[in-house]
């Protein structure tokens, strides 16, 4: 293994089709229009020297250490800023180019602490290559003259210092902030001698408007912006390529180590989800994988109010499996199953669910996704035929109109986020459907068009109108609809659509949204070029979650936005791999693939490579098990990777069920909350500690690969198999490729799919079969996935959710999540990352504060039907009058005690974004916190007592 | 399981089929979704329901589970 250090051309790719000859010391290159003759150089190994150039931001021309000489060129222009020219004749290497090069390095050497040897950037400083490159061997200038030498270090990030003694003020940070990330946090400031890199206003990174994506460190040429563990650690020396355990937009990153150890992670230029940028969790948040809260050991115990007790792999299997083979007995073959989770691979989503319908005999198997995105798969799959978004992220930089609905980009994906603000920043249109005023509404050099800021619940409507509109003001594309789609349903849904009760004017009561701004917003979506839908959980954790996501599949239909570039039908996935867990059959009705368990040929098909008869009907969702807990039918639960007692909804209701169960079996990597419920703990392992894939929100299948031994001493498909073996169900992989490799045998949009491809291209998005062996970036590009090869439009009748404000109950809570933590918080909150983010706050608007006699800070109680939480308010214009807003990254917050057990009709995703509270000013924790502070305490006692965790 | 949150699932079911015009086809609707994504022991409890009250399922979702009921 070594470094494999990522070339770095100096200047971005240009994708012009036009290509032009040229020579360059005596080669003849081809290069796009556009290329720079730095970039064309690099392409046939010609390294000409450069410090204020680098191929993730465009070029500045500033430092002058490319200077090349063009025959019939005056001068020496910088090469990082000349673009190839036909028949151009280019010198890079001559004796008076490089006195040019050593008078410039020596100028900036002249103002550089000269402590190589024992500086941070030792070994990957461009600046001492640079220095070596030109042949620099002395400097001149009085190093007691004017410096910056005694520049004051700013260390308040916590994951990177930024030491401006060491700033040749090559303004890459800068750029890089603006260009990659569209934060502009940093700037230049001063002019001449004084000028310098500066966070905001002269504040400090951490006082200042940084995100922390990390990018301005990578595109720093030298120690001044530099990542604190290779400050503690050194450079590392080799490095592997993986995907990120986090978000939806599934970056690719170096894990750059020193052994097993993560120096640090670095985002993987040719990631084509990401493209070499980052985001703070997945590029500096990785410390939980070693965190002192870890558990390595298997424990067992009889009863939750017994402590813990360390045994063997062997004695923790086998104990497991006599307990649900136990209840099996007594309370019947339905009476266990299985959750799985969305951090998960896919081999062990795969196995989990495996293990459920082979090994238990039941389809009581489901998957976080439950609770995020399966509207998303019920939706998509009646109106198009299949199960996942449409597009490539790389998508939204042909879109011409962008339409953002419930979700919130730049906090739950941010690297998405920055490439949509690129776009933005280019002059696309944006509508956004929120509430809530999300940063993509007003952030630099970007502002909505439009903020449709809708009641909460009231999507359906608001869809409606708009839909509405382009029908009634004649903006359908006929061309599309006639040759895609079922022209009978279309003409029903036009009829249902057309009627008057769907009009802006009639549903603004409803909705909130001034008419006015509906059929503007409509006559925008209907009418660029190119426009194109992103949606998030505001759309699907809804009791109308799947009406709305058909409602949006219909718009999209009606004006022909489906099947090419800068369109398209895009759900943001909360985690990593929501779309991954989906595909591999983790829902209790569908076998991998999205064919339901009652179909004969599928079935047959899983039957005879399983060597098992299997269940045709459909099993317990998540919601579902924990009733058939409360009522005594459930008794035994496997969870892998899922919190299920943080995250789901009406969590008195869970913990019910929970205490209900005979046995729980926890795989986690922490003594999370259900493993405070559970009777079996089985030590899961981190995302660095095993193989396997992950599919991202554009359906994109990326490797996952072990960077270290697992802690506990099993991957976690290890340990899945090893209970499968031991309830009877034999299991042999000896790699995930194994099961991959089954998963592409039995799936037809998974036929082609083999680690050998991932690794060759890196990444694949499905289908991926005999038909498009590389994969499909575009879906529904020719026909939709439907048997009748035509998109469904289907009638969205409007129903108001059943939870209404009331005079005991004024105001709307919804929920959301924030930047640098996530979902329940169990890995980010055992980072730095907590200096963001620390505890969850009640926003509330100025005004319903004031009613309440509530300012900044105060502890207030949240009260709903299902229960009562008390947090600290934050006051806050982003929520509107009448809503209120919280996030639930950390357990003690209790945002689910509020929410109700109110869902989605066609899947049960619980509506988390509708709840009526009552907010009023307290003293003191609620009841159901000071619990909750006493059980927990208890069980960690119990932990305490029985354990030696490491 | 609780027959209170069974009828709610059922009728909310109800209420997405119910925009169709065509009453049959709505209630097919509601018998598919049901019989396609409820595990058997809670559409045994909701046909249960049905055959001795129904009172609290709309209309068009009752028609459904005797249908349902019929076909099991």
């Amino acid at each position: 293994m070594s470094m494999n250090k990522e070339q770095d051309f100096g200047t971005p790719a240009r994708n012009a089709s036009t290509l032009v000859n040229l020579e360059i010391d005596g080669f003849q290159v081809t290069a796009p229009v556009g290329t720079s003759v730095m970039r064309a150089a690099a392409s046939i190994g010609i390294d000409i020297p450069k410090l204020c150039a680098t191929d993730s931001v465009e070029p500045f021309g500033s430092c002058r250490l490319c200077v090349v000489q063009i025959e019939g060129a005056r001068g020496m222009p910088a090469s990082c800023t000349t673009p190839v020219a036909e028949g151009m004749k280019v010198v890079t290497q001559n004796k008076k180019l490089a006195d040019v090069r050593r008078g410039i390095m020596e100028l900036y050497i002249s103002d550089h602490p000269l402590d190589c040897l024992t500086c941070s950037a030792n070994g990957d400083c461009e600046l001492q290559d640079m220095a070596g490159a030109v042949g620099l061997r002395e400097v001149r200038y009085n190093p007691q003259g004017q410096n910056h030498l005694n520049a004051v270090k700013d260390e308040s990030n916590p994951y990177f210092s930024f030491d401006p003694s060491k700033c040749i003020v090559c303004s890459r940070c800068v750029r890089a902030c603006e260009e990659t990330q569209g934060t502009f946090a940093l700037t230049i400031d001063g002019r001449g001698f004084d000028s310098k890199v500066s966070p905001g206003q002269n504040e400090a990174f951490m006082d200042s408007e940084c995100v922390s994506c990390g990018a301005c460190v990578q595109a720093c040429p030298t120690a001044t912006l530099m990542e604190k563990s290779v400050i503690e650690h050194g450079q590392p020396e080799h490095a592997v390529v993986t995907t990120c355990a986090y978000c939806g937009v599934g970056c690719s990153f170096r894990a750059e180590m020193k052994g097993d150890q993560v120096i640090r992670m670095v985002p993987h230029k040719d990631g084509k989800a990401n493209h070499g940028h980052s985001c703070v969790k997945g590029r500096f948040a990785f410390g939980y994988a070693t965190h002192k809260d870890r558990i390595t050991q298997p424990m067992i115990r009889k009863s939750i109010k017994d402590p813990w007790q360390e045994v063997s792999w062997e004695e923790a299997i086998n104990y497991a499996a006599s307990e649900l083979k136990r209840i099996q007995a007594s309370y019947g073959i339905g009476a266990i199953g299985g959750i799985t989770s969305s951090r998960c691979t896919n081999e062990e989503t795969y196995l989990v669910q495996k293990l459920v319908r082979a090994g238990f005999g039941n389809n009581n198997v489901d998957t976080c996704a439950r609770v995020c995105h399966s509207p998303t798969g019920y939706g998509l799959k009646q109106t198009f035929g299949e199960s996942s978004g449409t597009q490539n992220f790389d998508s939204v930089m042909k879109a011409d109109v962008i339409m953002v609905i419930g979700a919130n980009p730049t906090d739950g994906h941010p690297v998405f986020g920055s490439l949509m603000k690129k776009r933005l920043r280019q002059g696309s249109k944006l509508v956004v459907i929120d509430p809530r005023g999300i940063d993509l509404v007003k952030t630099p050099h970007v502002k909505a068009d439009y903020h449709l800021k809708l009641r909460p619940g009231t999507n359906v409507a608001l869809i409606n109108a708009i839909a509405h509109v382009v029908v009634t003001d004649n903006l359908v594309d006929h061309d599309f609809v006639h040759q895609r789609c079922e022209t009978a349903a279309f003409e029903k849904w036009k009829t249902f659509i057309a009627d008057p009760r769907h009009a802006p004017e009639a549903t603004e009561a409803v909705t909130g949204v001034p008419a006015e701004d509906v059929r503007a917003a409509a006559r925008l979506y209907a009418t660029g070029a190119n426009s194109a839908i992103y949606y998030g959980l505001g759309v699907t954790e809804h009791s109308q979650g799947s009406t709305t996501v058909i409602g949006i599949a219909n718009l999209a239909m009606a004006t022909g936005n489906l099947g090419r570039e800068g369109v398209g039908v895009n759900p943001l996935r909360g985690q990593n791999n929501v779309q991954g867990s989906c595909d591999m059959g983790s829902f209790p009705h569908e076998f991998p693939g999205y064919r339901h368990v009652s179909d004969t040929e599928t079935r047959t098909l899983f039957e005879n490579d399983w060597n098992v008869i299997l269940e045709s009907e459909p099993g317990l969702r998540i919601p579902n098990m924990f009733d058939a807990a409360s009522d005594g039918t459930f008794k035994g639960l496997y969870v892998e990777g899922e919190d299920i007692a943080q995250s789901d909804p009406d969590i008195q209701h869970v913990h019910h069920a929970l205490r209900e169960m005979e046995c729980v079996i926890v795989q986690d990597l922490f003594l999370n909350e259900t493993a405070k419920f559970a009777h079996v703990f089985l030590p899961g392992s981190s995302f660095l500690e095993k193989n396997g894939t992950f599919t991202n929100a554009e359906r994109r299948i990326s490797p996952v690969r072990k960077v270290m031994k697992p802690l506990g001493g099993y991957e976690d498909w290890e340990i899945t198999q090893l209970l499968s073996n031991a309830m009877g169900y034999p299991m042999n992989y000896s790699h995930p490729s194994e099961i991959m490799d089954e998963i592409a045998r039995l799936t037809p949009s998974f036929a082609s799919v083999s680690y050998e491809k991932i690794d060759s291209l890196g990444s694949v998005q499905w289908p991926c079969n005999d038909e498009t062996p590389d994969g499909t970036p575009t879906m529904h590009e020719q026909s939709f996935m439907r048997p009748s090869g035509k998109g469904l439009f289907m009638l969205t009748e409007y129903v108001a959710t059943q939870e209404r404000t009331t005079r005991m109950f004024p105001l709307i809570l919804t929920t959301g999540r924030i930047l640098s933590q996530y979902n329940v918080g169990a890995q980010t909150r055992r980072t730095e990352n907590v200096a963001w983010h620390s505890e969850d706050r009640l926003e509330i608007h100025p005004h319903d504060a004031e009613d309440r006699g509530i300012v900044d800070n105060d502890w207030v109680g949240i009260k709903s039907r299902s229960g009562e939480t008390v947090l600290r308010a934050l006051i806050s214009e982003r929520v509107q009058p009448g809503v209120v807003y919280t996030t639930f990254h950390f357990p003690e917050s209790g945002a689910n005690v509020i929410t109700t057990d109110n869902s989605d009709w066609a899947t049960n995703c619980p509506e988390y974004k509708v709840t009526a509270v009552q907010v009023a000013k307290v003293s003191q924790s609620s009841e159901w916190q000071q619990k909750y502070e006493a059980f927990s305490q208890q069980q960690l006692e119990l932990l305490e007592q029985g354990s030696h965790h490491a | 399981m609780n027959i209170e949150r069974l009828i709610k699932m059922a009728n909310d079911i109800g209420d997405f089929f119910n925009a169709e015009s065509d009453k049959e086809a709505a209630s097919i609707g509601i018998r598919n979704h049901i019989l396609r994504s409820w595990d058997p022991r809670m559409r045994r409890e909701i046909i249960d329901y049905c055959e001795k009250d129904g009172s609290a399922l709309h209309g068009i979702v009752k028609t459904a589970i005797d249908d349902l009921a019929r076909s099991s």
